[in-house]
């Protein structure tokens, strides 16, 4: 199948479609409540399960949708499927998990709910998702200093405007 | 455990299982919120605008939860910004190093029996859970 400016409308449409379902669904499983989140988190508390059962239905959901849909030759508006093959484990994987626990564990948000949740114009999720943006710019930029040092100048760009979102 | 909610939280669950499908089976990606996201910076504009979308969704999702159910952004935490502020740069990072978030190595990892994602999930956990032990009971003072 070639690609088709009519195919780039139809994928954008589909991934609006898609974030709707995602953040309804995040809604629904109790996952913008950073409190149901620690509750789960922290065993010693007065533990909440409810975050095994979001993620056993979504991964069971997904697991058996997975495997339909992969022996298609091709995804319905592009030409190939473009799913991690990566096998190595390394330090970046370990590291960059490491992080990500601390963070969704002293904040109660991970990226879904804390993006949902800027809807409800809470201060909390403004300054979460601002200094979440802002992180990955810093990691984009810093990654790229690595890959070549010339190439830095985008990512800086970018890196900038990030930062009123902080400060807001 | 009274605050448990099996029934809508595995609901949930099974919708964002079926968003994640619904991205793979039209447009082939994988739904990995913090993915999606990250990919936003350094992106070629033709690769910008399904991210920016998808985006659009997840705001769009949340404004009608805001209308129709305002009750799920209840927080009974009230975190200190300062904590908000340094739990999202942590994230971000986080995310960008190890490649993926609660939705890429957990809902889209897992089932796939990627050897990856099941180290990041049982080390995002165990760290999660640390972290969270210390919110609880020193952040919030709990237990001080």
């Amino acid at each position: 199948m070639k690609r088709t400016p009519q195919h780039s409308l139809a994928r954008c449409a589909v991934a609006a479609i898609t974030g709707v379902i995602f953040a309804l669904g995040l809604g629904l499983a109790g996952m913008t409540q950073p409190g149901k989140v620690l509750g789960f988190l922290d065993v010693t508390g007065d533990w909440d399960p409810s975050l095994a059962c979001v993620m056993g239905g979504a991964a069971l959901t997904f697991g058996i949708c997975y495997r339909l849909i992969i022996k298609r030759p091709a995804p319905i508006f592009d030409m190939e499927f473009k799913i991690p093959q990566g096998k190595k484990i390394d330090w970046q994987l370990v590291g960059g998990a490491t992080l990500f626990g601390m963070g969704w564990g002293l904040g109660g948000f991970c990226p879904g709910p804390g993006v949902v949740s800027l809807a409800s114009g809470g201060k909390g999720a403004l300054i979460f998702v601002g200094t979440m943006l802002l992180g990955m710019a810093i990691f984009k930029l810093w990654t790229d200093r690595i890959d070549s040092p010339s190439a830095g100048d985008d990512g800086q760009e970018e890196a900038q405007e990030q930062e009123p979102i902080q400060a807001g | 455990m009274e605050h448990f909610t099996p029934l809508a939280s595995t609901l949930g669950g099974v919708m964002i299982g079926l968003a994640a499908a619904t991205m793979l089976l039209f447009n082939g990606r994988i739904a990995g919120i913090s993915g999606v996201l990250g990919g936003l910076f350094g992106a070629p504009a033709s690769d910008r605008t399904w991210r920016l979308s998808f985006l659009a969704g997840l705001l769009i999702g949340g404004l009608g939860l805001l209308t129709f159910a305002p009750q799920v952004y209840t927080d009974t935490l009230q975190l200190p910004l300062w904590a908000l502020g340094l739990a999202g740069l942590l994230v971000g990072i986080g995310t960008r190093m190890g490649g993926g978030c609660t939705s890429g190595h957990g809902v889209c990892g897992l089932p796939r029996l990627s050897k990856r994602s099941f180290t990041a999930v049982g080390v995002f956990m165990f760290t999660g859970g640390l972290s969270a032990w210390v919110t609880m009971n020193w952040i919030l003072g709990g237990a001080a």
